[in-house]
């Protein structure tokens, strides 16, 4: 039978099948950070185990990580506590360690690729669902629970049954101001926040082949969030030229023949899918949320549809409104804002702060409007700066703080209050994902950029015609 | 983490019928804090069982008394969804329950469940509805959730459904094993296969 990339990929990692049960999965790379792994490690010296291959794993403080001031002491105890465990545990280990401060240090979905840790053809894990992210590459990964954690540090395996398989086809010509996040939030839009629950998708057509890495990564970043164990796009040259040079990435006769195999890395013509999706890339526009969970998006001319108009319960339907303070039918153009959120795993990148540039250069942040801009890494916000974006950034009324996760979870310091909304460019708006009581809308960083200049949810293409 | 064994269990449940229910609302990020795992029934659904100046909201099913002690949860569907984090199956557990029944799951949450010893039962959407109206019409009404023939019965009715799981992972809950005795059992054939990765 004629295989898929994922078939590829997923088979060579077997290092057995249990009757009526999971296969045992061998990983390549294992990221770890300060708030899952930290208990995994207590398990295996419970057990008397050790870090079988320490050089598999890869740990870099993120989530807790304070977004100024990163010099100086982390003021919260339970933080620090987290950060000291897990350099702690790497050092006791052997495991690469990138603390607070380190140059290499930054969200592990955003570190990985531009270190040369994530490979086409490796499998990944994370102690984080939005480990979905190195299938840009076409990597299979995703996110596992702690226990999983102790077993890849243990053993190197987990035992997971292999998912389903899902192809999702965009095709066509992206419009002005559609960008990558964009076509992901449509994406989920149709397929709901369980749509794609058991699969594993792979991303097809011209518009991901068109695509950059980092919009690539937004895509494979958002998989989670309709419910996909991961997904994936097929390895071109975009990606080994991506590769090509970063610290990490195999050198010499190395790279030739990891080539050889990357080269292997596709869907076969006559290869079968559990299901297909298809869709137009000119039925997209620049997508906002107006819900609690990311299905919950539309165009952003959009009005937020009846309870009956949708499949599903009329009653979490409408929790999920009185949540938010909407109502059926409302635009969300216009609506006032108090936060914009630039940054996360999902948007946290290089070209995130590009666009986002593109809108503010030469205008003034709204008066209203609290912003965070928070790259991704120490090599984003170096990158910023050699491209002169940063003065952009300040010229415009904004301020550029230090890597990490920051408000997409506001296990820090940076927590949107209570009622406030936010246009964020992270991957959920789940109740209170964003603190106590906010109200998250997801969008792009164009449409975070033209509404923190307007005040209010904004449309970006009125400064792109 | 050891766990204790799974057979067969009869409880009243707590319902919470509310759909796509994700795991930061199963624990808040901000309680993730800890570097052990202790008490993580303290902030189980923190947000929706107490208001914003700690006082328990009388509504939410997990407050009322009448349900107190229950060892089931019937959850609406996609419950689970979202954030890896296995500090929800651990709240899950630390709250007393062993078992989760729903109409569907999210992948990562069912996947930690059956790491920690709690069992994620998926019933069709019409048995779940059944459950859901037996509760409303009864709070005291009792499920059985038998793991070695798989079914799950409502006792006063006696309606009930079969359901899946695999092999391996139903004698691991009846034995109250895990995947790491499985893989360290098994460490010589992955030593010899790490030996063939090419990176």
């Amino acid at each position: 039978m004629a295989n898929t990339l994922f078939d590829k990929v997923w088979d060579s990692h077997v290092v057995r099948h249990v009757q009526d049960g999971p296969d045992v999965f061998f990983i390549d790379r294992h990221f770890i950070h300060e708030v899952t792994s930290p208990v995994a490690f207590l398990g295996l010296e419970n057990r008397g185990n050790s870090v079988v291959y320490p050089a598999r794993t890869f740990a870099t403080a993120d989530h807790n990580t304070p977004t100024i001031n990163q010099h100086l002491p982390v003021a919260d105890p339970l933080s620090a506590n987290q950060l000291n465990a897990l350099e702690k545990n790497a050092a006791k280990y052997g495991i690469s360690h990138w603390g607070l401060g380190d140059e290499n240090n930054g969200i592990v979905h955003v570190v990985g690729p531009e270190n040369g840790i994530t490979l086409p053809g490796a499998t990944i894990v994370c102690g984080d669902s939005h480990t979905s992210t190195h299938g840009a590459f076409g990597a299979i990964a995703f996110g596992i629970g702690t226990s999983e954690v102790e077993m890849v540090l243990s053993t190197q395996c987990i035992m997971q049954p292999k998912p389903m398989k899902m192809r999702i086809n965009v095709t066509g010509a992206l419009g002005l101001g559609v960008t990558a996040k964009d076509v992901a939030l449509f994406i989920i839009s149709k397929q709901t926040t369980s749509g794609a629950t058991g699969y594993f998708i792979e991303y097809a057509g011209d518009v991901f082949e068109n695509m950059s890495m980092e919009g690539r990564m937004t895509v494979c970043n958002l998989s989670i969030e309709m419910g996909a164990r991961g997904g994936m796009i097929a390895p071109d040259d975009k990606t080994y030229e991506y590769m090509q040079g970063r610290s990490q990435t195999p050198t010499g006769a190395a790279w030739d023949k990891a080539m050889e195999y990357w080269k292997t890395l596709y869907t076969e013509e006559t290869a079968v899918f559990d299901v297909e999706f298809q869709y137009d890339a000119a039925d997209i526009e620049p997508m906002i949320t107006y819900g609690t969970n990311p299905g919950m998006g539309m165009g952003l001319t959009k009005s937020i549809p009846t309870a009956e108009s949708l499949e599903g319960g009329v009653e979490t339907y409408r929790k999920s409104l009185g949540y938010m303070s909407f109502n059926e039918g409302d635009s969300m153009i216009g609506k006032e804002i108090d936060f914009v959120f630039l940054g996360s795993c999902t948007n946290g990148r290089i070209e995130d702060f590009r666009g986002f540039c593109s809108i503010v250069k030469g205008r003034q942040k709204a008066a209203n409007v609290t912003a965070w801009l928070v790259p991704g890494s120490h090599k984003v916000v170096a990158q910023i700066k050699e491209e002169g974006l940063d003065k952009i950034i300040s010229d415009a009324g904004f301020v550029l703080r230090e890597p990490g996760c920051s408000a997409c979870l506001a296990m820090n310091d940076d927590k949107v209050p209570s009622g406030k909304l936010s246009v964020s460019t992270s991957n959920r708006n789940f109740e209170g994902r964003q603190g106590p009581g906010s109200r998250t809308l997801l969008a792009s960083p164009l449409v975070a950029a033209a509404s923190a200049i307007q005040g209010v949810v904004a449309d970006p293409r009125m400064f792109l015609a | 983490m050891a766990y204790d064994k799974f057979q067969v269990l009869t409880s009243t449940a707590y319902p919470l019928p509310t759909e796509n229910v994700d795991t930061d609302q199963i624990i808040p990020a901000r309680f993730l804090k800890a570097t052990e795992r202790v008490d993580f029934d303290v902030n189980f659904f923190r947000d929706w069982r107490y208001n914003q100046d700690g006082t328990p909201k009388a509504d939410f099913p997990l407050n009322k008394e009448i349900y107190a002690g229950s060892k089931i949860l019937v959850g609406g569907r996609n419950f689970g969804s979202g954030s890896s984090r296995e500090h929800a199956a651990w709240s899950v557990y630390d709250f007393g329950l062993r078992c989760v029944i729903s109409s569907a799951f999210a992948d990562i949450f069912k996947n930690n469940c059956l790491n920690v010893g709690v069992l994620p039962v998926q019933v069709s959407a019409a048995f779940a509805d059944t459950l859901f109206a037996a509760i409303m019409a009864d709070p005291k009404t009792v499920i059985t959730v038998d793991l070695p023939n798989q079914k799950v019965t409502l006792v006063a009715t006696g309606a009930s459904e079969s359901f899946v799981i695999n092999t391996y992972k139903k004698d691991n809950m009846l034995n109250g094993f895990d995947d790491i005795d499985y893989l360290k059992n098994i460490e010589n054939e992955i030593t010899a296969f790490a030996k063939t990765r090419p990176f």
